[in-house]
């Protein structure tokens, strides 16, 4: 097990199998669309793609305070732990449906974790 | 080692630099986000300069023949002109050939092919009026069939662009017009994918050209397209579609009337309905579909949503919203104007 987890989950490849199921996941989730409508989905689903290659372990460079700043205008809304856990929910079984093993589904959900605070602004 | 130039400066690259890591370590402000060839955000033309493969992967095929690549993933191997997307502005001459009344509210405005002047159908162009206002209009016409530039123009109340090309452009005169912009174009592969077209009032004119040009290419999915228009009056160019769709097994044209009842004098063709709606109606399952949605941005947005939750992917839906001037202040058309040098943003009208 020396590889990352990004290439062991197959690493672009997989980032771009995923964010059409995951961002179809979300947008037809009640819980959550809303905070989608009046998007740019192009735009969307590069910031998407962003967030897939970080959860799944991928090189990036997302620091808290640009979680923080992105979520502002959304947890002014109220944006709460709710509908983050429906994001990682949805995150969860979009890797299920790919095939993912459990393990590794639990890796990406742990990755996730780590950015809640900074997204939700606490 | 090679050299990046980007907005008239030169910057020296290092051994297995990418050329994002060359401008950031001179400071330079560029988007960028994961550095890893995945999210976009550092997306550039190369204008001088071949990207390197790996730097185009996951990228539009449309964009793609236009040399954008990814900073972040090009190591380059020579040197390197480099640019923002659509910050390049050239503008050509080009003579008027002709002016049709296509409907009520339409001309259509066919201009002579400045020479060298390459354009993907689809794509868009800004046209210039006498006091140097500029709107985008979208290239209904095919450089490979055509060798005219075709243009369909909706006069807008009070439009400085449009009502000037309806009252005061002449065959003969010469009109400025920049290069083409935009990525809402047919892609060569694939050809069996299925293709649905979706487009309201001049909406047509993009659509017109993507779909000739899939036919030329020899795409044999089926092809799709529906039109659409408040009043049957608005439809134009309803004969040429029928006769194209009798020459051509694989292409369906059906024009839709959204608002009155149809009359026993209507076209037997033409289906009461929004076409956005109609299209969702006639196919519920729109996985593996290739889709084109150009016209007004609330009809566009709406249904780039609906067609990908009934599955189509994002990377296989092309959408061209037109932001009508006629919406916005006065003072606003100035911001309007620098919207429409976006690839996928289009100011169309006045």
């Amino acid at each position: 097990m020396s590889d990352s987890l990004f290439d062991r989950i197959g690493g672009e490849t997989a980032v771009n199998a995923a964010v059409d199921i995951f961002y179809r996941k979300v947008l037809a989730d009640d819980r959550i669309s809303g905070y989608f409508d009046d998007v740019d989905m192009e735009k969307q689903v590069a910031k998407q793609k962003g967030f897939l290659t970080m959860a799944f372990g991928g090189p990036n460079n997302y620091t808290g305070t640009d979680m923080r700043k992105g979520h502002a205008h959304l947890v002014e809304r109220g944006l709460d732990d709710s509908h983050f856990d429906a994001v990682v929910e949805n995150l969860g079984n979009t890797l299920k449906e790919l095939g993912v093993a459990d393990d590794l589904v639990g890796e990406v959900a742990a990755i996730a974790e780590t950015t809640r605070n900074d997204v939700l602004g606490k | 080692m090679p050299k990046i130039v980007f907005e008239d400066k030169h910057y020296q690259s290092e051994v297995g630099e990418s050329v994002l890591d060359c401008l950031i370590r001179h400071n330079v402000s560029v988007n960028y986000s994961c550095k890893s060839g995945v999210c976009q955000s550092c997306m550039m033309v190369a204008v001088e300069g071949e990207p390197t493969p790996g730097s185009q992967l996951g990228i539009r095929e449309t964009l793609k023949r236009q040399d954008h690549f990814l900073i972040c993933a090009c190591v380059p191997e020579t040197d390197m002109l480099v640019a923002v997307p659509d910050s390049i502005g050239s503008t050509f001459e080009a003579r008027v050939i002709s002016l049709d009344k296509l409907a009520e509210d339409v001309v259509r405005l066919r201009l002579v092919r400045p020479e060298n002047y390459d354009y993907l159908p689809g794509q868009f162009i800004n046209l210039t009026n006498s006091e140097g206002v500029s709107r985008s209009y979208s290239l209904a016409s095919v450089p490979e069939l055509d060798d005219f530039l075709e243009l369909q123009i909706r006069r807008v109340p009070n439009g400085r662009v449009s009502g000037w090309v309806a009252d005061t452009v002449e065959v003969g005169q010469v009109v400025t017009i920049s290069q083409p912009s935009g990525q809402c174009s047919y892609m060569p592969g694939r050809e069996d994918q299925p293709l649905l077209l979706v487009g309201t009032g001049t909406g047509l004119a993009p659509l017109m050209g993507i779909v000739r040009d899939a036919l030329r290419q020899g795409h044999h999915g089926p092809i799709h397209l529906y039109h659409g228009s408040s009043k049957a009056e608005g439809l134009y160019l309803v004969a040429e579609l029928t006769d194209l769709e009798e020459a051509n097994d694989a292409f369906y044209y059906q024009p839709c009337v959204s608002r009155g009842e149809l009359t026993e004098t209507s076209q037997k063709k033409l289906r009461s309905g929004r076409a956005a709606d109609l299209a969702l109606q006639d196919f519920a399952n729109m996985d593996g579909w290739r889709v084109y949605l150009c016209g007004r941005e609330d009809m566009v947005k709406s249904l780039q949503k609906k067609v990908f939750l009934a599955g189509a992917s994002m990377q296989d839906i092309f959408a061209d919203p037109f932001v009508f001037s006629e919406r916005v202040s006065s003072e606003k058309v100035d911001s309007e104007k620098v919207d429409s040098a976006k690839v996928i943003q289009k100011v169309d009208a006045t």
